[in-house]
């Protein structure tokens, strides 16, 4: 039985893809659903055009994938979109010419993603939920203090062009977004920075020991997460026309939510982005037919809570919990290496 | 009344592949002090672990008070009265130490679920007072030194009415004064009847204390002495006193100039002023006890723990390396111990463990080739000889000596000049064995310095050029392999004064 | 090491269990370990610390405005606290099994509205009925938690996250979107928060008599040590055979229960349910407990801190508009103090292991 290796093309099947086809036919159901509730559903334009709804946020998804497989969480990234967003409306009602308003908006999203991911990396005792927690706050906190209760907006009219123009008969929106995510899916499963993301989720531990910079790469994906928060402010705030500090409330959820419906396991190093971009679609659509039928936005949020603890609960059952290293520091004492195994601790499947 | 409070004869205990304990017999008389001596993988830790119930004797019996006893359950041995106390203290570091002698056993109220702190603290109080503690009951776990915990973990086993107390290795992390602080309470707590199994890697600490010892060699029982009157050359003959039988495969690497140096190196509270070089195409053991310090030592040196001071030296010019990455760069790899949570990524293929360490190699403009990977791969496990179904076979269904070929593969990918094996050998089987001590040579052939990290007394003779013997953080001794015995080997690592015992060997 | 000394000489509520009946002087006068004075010193430092800031702070609003430390204010100033701190009470549970529970702003609004509905359909209804009802409503939601965090072993950021929404969404269904005003609510409901028992306002003595429940239960029974046991090394636990897993489950469950509670105590004093009730509430409890010194990496945590913790947020809510800055900075300062508070744990913790590697010269 045992020889050795043997070249062989690379096993691949349908099995592989159960979770991305779960969805698929979830997205389906939606779609039969919605088109008995409204006559005019079934057409290309809706389909091309409700998309215009949801795709702010799930720029947001793009990275939260690379996060969530590098086994952490960013509950922090619906308040860069908040800061930045009010930020860039501030600045330009302040004479700055929109354009570098916008990009102004880009750095500082990216500031904020580094901020995070320079916290993580110098304080690796704390774990990324609590310190995406607290700059959570403190992001949205800056926003409240520079804009108060008020608005801000009267945006260039062109300005709008980004969240309702078309090219052609396509949404400018939509492509974008198609853009930014063959570019993530390119980054992560044909790169080597991808490569690093999966290997820092599986066995970070291993990673050390194999000269692989895992600090780089957490700060890498956290100022990419930052990036991505701007160009959802972009579009929102377009979409919108003005903007407030209590902008993109939860979006955070959304974007975890739609990960973890996307197979992206909460344990690390595993899916692919195929599913979360699925979810995007299928969560879209899914409130968009709930608006057909006048079903209140609340509704929505009671199936995101329950899909997201679903699919995690589905995943724990699937997929055997990896051990997770201890967060806490532990005594100095001298590593445990005893030859026969006389270790007497043993492992806590989760430190929590 | 029976003669001995404890007795096991005739006990066996099998792993999957390896029989752990052959009929092995233990006697322990009421209120003795009775060392269990033996090199590391002796057995004493299953032996102690059948003591305390978290094994069973796949043959043989247990007799307690000269009554057949059988354990289902640590619980059931701790019923009886037989604690442990051991070198890593269980404990919570937030909670004061009389919750830490308490906790799991404490006697509450029932109707308010109040624990009855008087009492506790009462009995608290006189339980650390007979052991001359110098700290209150209020005093939090976790600002003790590892020798007060040691004595509230003796406490904890007072607490129960332990009649029987396992002391595994407990002077191991403390200093010179701690330790003859712990002698003391040993003392006493006999002198009260208590009988007491230490398990110690010291002699002096054997010296010191038991009245008998019971020496254990590759799981089988060698002999019962009364240790007044043992000669110190007696006991290590008995440890060491093997014939080597296993076959090391004959050695061509042709030495050449040093390669690297380090001098001076140290980490407080872990190791001290070590130095040694290693040359093209030598092979250095590292030995020692197991938690001497030797991994921390190359940990340092492969930049993934921190030191204080030392200079490395690679081919003459100093280098810094302060993260792993940086020592690949210059040339280190370094196979770690632990190969499953350290070495691999048990959930990817051969292909993807053997890049990863060199992912720079294998991508252009940032993108993964994965022709070139698969190309690597193909080549290095064939000629590591890694036995697989196929390469893309995940890293967790190989064998143990498998996994290990998978890491110097792994390290292969890099252009390196020194590697560093740390016990390269654990966990595997014979035939494995054999196999790496090949690929060793293999390399060492190439024109590599290796460092290897062993405790196997056989593998560190049979295989390497130089033996350097770290001893409690510190180097004790200096061999070149043909001058070394294992009995010279041993005395330098478990002794005071190896180095003088070398020189009268020598 | 862990070096924390859970005595202090103040004989404060944390450290009373310890030491119950003084039977000896001052703990450890005769020990001079190195480590335990400095790690002695850095708790009492840290509570010495904000008391300190309290008073400092309180002197400047004084100064700013001499309204402040006026009777009526202070009396405002503690009611307005009393929820903040019952909640800090079971935030600090769950932080010191090394978990987080971000769904309590959801679960008062949720106990809120269906308090304050029943009592409007009801109004004859007995206001400690209504504190019943809403408690049950939180405990629910708490087994909830509890079930997913401990037996299905769901990450506690994930399961409060998809609670928070579960529940906030089933808040504005029961409600239709609508309000419950303070016309349609009962006057002994009102009282609840509003009235006085003896002078003294009965959001302030709900908040009493929770902190001597409390402190007797976490600092003086089993399972309240059991909880810090948990905590402070999950494994020993285990192996002493602590149910871990229970403790995880009572924990959420309690957490939830004064979630139940202060959601009703909220209706009843703002006089108004609605379904944005307390959203984002979560933070501000999880800032003042970790502010007082509760250790995100589990295991500590005392009484005496949330509640420092708990007034000096009640002080900041309630002064700044005083002296005139504006209430919007207060989101702000509550992050920033989040931030700082696990930042100086982290590097005090730091020094205390770097001291205690210093100990074991080779």
């Amino acid at each position: 039985m045992e020889k050795t290796a043997i070249d062989i093309n690379k096993p691949r099947g349908l099995h592989q893809y159960q979770w991305e086809i779960f969805l698929v036919v979830l997205f389906l159901a939606v779609n039969v659903v919605n088109s008995f509730l409204s006559p005019y559903y079934l057409t290309l334009d809706t389909f091309v055009s409700t998309p215009m709804n949801f795709l702010d946020k799930a720029f947001l998804v793009l990275p939260m994938t690379m996060i969530i497989i590098l086994g952490n969480i960013d509950v922090s990234v619906g308040s860069i979109v908040a800061l930045t967003s009010v930020l860039m409306a501030v600045s330009y009602n302040a004479g700055l010419p929109m354009p570098l308003a916008m990009v102004l908006a880009l750095l500082v999203s990216t500031t904020c993603g580094f901020i995070n991911g320079f916290l993580q990396i110098k304080f690796k005792e704390l774990s990324a939920t609590i310190i995406t927690l607290s700059t959570m706050t403190v992001f949205r906190g800056i926003a409240y203090v520079i804009l108060e209760d008020r608005s801000a907006g009267k945006f260039p009219s062109w300005f709008s062009f980004l969240a309702w123009g078309y090219l052609g008969k396509i949404p400018f929106i939509l492509i974008v977004f198609v853009l930014a995510a063959i570019v993530f899916a390119v980054i992560l499963h044909t790169t080597r920075f991808g490569r690093m993301i999966y290997a820092v989720g599986s066995n970070r531990t291993a990673c050390e020991y194999s000269g692989i910079r895992t600090d780089r790469i957490i700060l890498g994906v956290s100022m990419l997460a930052g990036l991505m928060a701007g160009f959802t402010s972009l579009f929102l705030t377009s979409r919108m026309g003005s903007t407030r500090p209590n902008v993109a409330l939860n979006y955070e959820l959304d974007a975890i939510a739609m990960t973890v419906l996307g197979g992206i396991s909460t344990n690390g190093g595993k899916g692919r982005i195929t599913g979360p971009l699925i979810s995007i679609f299928l969560i879209g659509f899914l409130n968009y037919g709930l608006g057909l039928r006048n079903v209140s936005a609340q509704v929505l949020l009671i199936i995101l809570g329950f899909l997201l603890v679903l699919s995690v609960l589905v995943q724990n059952f699937t997929d055997r919990p990896r051990q997770k290293s201890p967060q806490k520091s532990s005594a100095p004492t001298r590593r445990s290496d005893a030859g026969d195994g006389s270790d007497i601790h043993e492992n806590s499947a989760q430190g929590g | 009344m029976a003669d001995y409070i404890l007795e096991l004869r005739h006990i066996s205990k099998f792993f999957p592949g390896v029989q752990a304990l052959k009929d092995v017999h233990f006697q322990l008389k009421p209120a003795e002090i009775h060392a269990i001596m033996g090199e590391n993988g002796a057995g004493k830790s299953t032996l102690i672990k059948i003591i305390t119930g978290v094994y069973h004797p796949d043959e043989g019996e247990i007799l307690f008070n000269g009554q057949p006893v059988h354990f289902r359950s640590p619980l059931d041995a701790q019923r009886l009265g037989i604690a442990a106390v051991y070198q890593h203290v269980a404990c919570f570091p937030d909670l004061s130490v009389l919750e830490n002698i308490f906790l799991g056993h404490e006697s509450f109220d029932s109707l308010t679920r109040k624990i009855h702190w008087r009492e506790l603290r009462k009995k608290a109080e006189v339980l650390l007072q007979s052991l001359d503690a110098d700290f209150s009951p209020s005093a939090s776990m976790g600002s003790l030194s590892i020798a007060q915990q040691q004595i509230v973990e003796i406490a904890k086993a007072l607490s129960v009415d332990a009649k029987i107390l396992i002391m595994d290795e407990p002077t191991a992390p403390l200093s010179r004064r701690e330790c003859e602080d712990l002698y003391r309470i040993t003392e006493g707590l006999r002198d009260k009847g208590v009988s007491i199994i230490f398990i110690s890697h010291r002699i002096e600490d054997m010296y010191r204390l038991a009245e008998r010892v019971t020496v254990l060699r590759d799981g089988h029982y060698i002999a019962t002495w009364d240790v007044p009157g043992l000669e110190q050359a007696r006991l290590v003959q008995g440890m060491v006193g093997r014939e080597i039988t296993q076959y090391f495969p004959s050695r061509h690497a042709a030495i050449g100039e040093e390669i690297f140096r380090v001098e001076g190196l140290s980490r407080t509270g872990f190791f001290k002023d070590i130095s040694f070089s290693v040359r093209r195409g030598e092979i250095v053991a590292l030995t020692g006890l197991v938690g001497a310090g030797r991994t921390e030592i190359c940990e340092s040196l492969y930049g993934i723990s921190p030191r204080d001071a030392g200079r490395l030296f690679l081919e003459g010019k100093e280098i810094a390396i302060h993260t792993s990455a940086e020592a690949l760069a210059h040339g280190i790899g370094y196979l770690p111990e632990d190969r499953m949570k350290q070495g691999l990524v048990l959930d990817w293929d051969l292909i993807r463990n053997i890049t990863l360490a060199s992912l720079k190699n294998f991508c252009r403009n940032g993108f993964m080739q994965p022709s070139q990977e698969k190309d690597i791969a193909l080549r290095l496990t064939d000629s590591l000889k890694v036995k697989t179904a196929h390469i893309y076979a995940k890293a967790s269904t190989l064998s143990g000596g498998n996994q290990q070929k998978l890491i110097v593969a792994k390290l292969l990918t890099s252009k390196l000049k020194l590697i560093i094996l740390d016990e390269p050998t654990k966990g595997v089987d014979v035939g494995a064995k054999t196999e790496i001590y090949r690929i060793m040579n293999q390399l060492a052939e190439e024109g590599y310095g290796i460092i290897m990290i062993s405790s196997e007394m056989p593998e560190v003779i049979g295989m390497s050029d130089r033996i350097v013997v770290i001893r409690e953080g510190r180097k004790s001794a200096e061999f070149a392999t043909p001058d070394a015995t294992q009995e010279t080997i041993l005395e330098a690592a478990m002794t005071a004064h190896g180095r003088e015992a070398h020189a009268i060997a020598g | 090491m862990q070096s924390q000394v859970k005595m202090n000489a103040d004989g404060s509520t944390g450290g009373a269990n310890l030491r119950p009946q003084n039977l000896e002087g001052p703990p450890d006068s005769r020990s001079s370990g190195l480590i335990r004075k400095i790690s002695r010193n850095s708790e009492t430092f840290r509570e010495l610390g904000l008391l300190i800031f309290i008073v400092a702070l309180a002197a400047i609003f004084q100064i700013r405005n001499p309204k402040f430390l006026s009777i009526a204010n202070i009396k405002d100033l503690l009611a307005n606290t009393a929820i903040l701190s019952i909640l800090a009470v079971g935030m600090m549970m769950v932080i010191i099994t090394r978990g987080i529970d971000l769904s309590i702003g959801s679960t008062m609004a949720l106990s809120g509205m269906i308090t304050s509905l029943t009592v409007s359909a009801h109004p004859g209804i007995s206001p400690f009925l209504s504190l019943a009802q809403g408690m049950a409503i939180g405990l629910a939601a708490g087994l909830v938690i509890g079930v997913l965090v401990a037996y299905f072993k769901i990450l506690p950021i994930i399961a409060t996250l998809g609670l928070m929404n579960i529940l906030r969404g089933m808040t504005y269904l029961i409600s239709k979107g609508k309000w419950v005003s303070a016309y349609q609510m009962s006057a002994g409901f009102k009282n609840l928060s509003t009235g006085t028992t003896l002078g003294i306002n009965n959001l302030i003595i709900f908040a009493v008599v929770i902190y001597i429940l409390y402190t007797y239960f976490i600092n003086q029974t089993k399972t309240g040590r059991y909880i810090y046991a948990v905590g402070s090394s999950p494994e020993t636990a285990e192996l002493i055979g602590i149910k871990r897993q229970r403790i995880i489950l009572l924990v959420y469950a309690l957490m939830g229960l004064l979630a139940g509670l202060a959601g009703v105590l909220w209706v009843s004093k703002f006089a108004s349910a609605q379904g944005d009730t307390a959203v984002g509430y979560e933070m501000n409890v999880i800032a003042a407990t970790v502010l007082g010194g509760v250790s995100v990496a589990g295991g500590r945590g005392k009484v005496s801190g949330i509640l420092l913790g708990s007034i000096l947020f009640g002080i900041l809510a309630n002064a700044l508009p005083l002296i005139n800055i504006s209430p919007f900075w207060q989101q702000f300062i509550q992050g920033l103090v989040i931030l700082a508070a696990i930042i100086s744990n982290v590097l005090l913790q730091r020094r205390n292991d770097k001291l205690a590697l210093k100990k074991r010269a080779i």
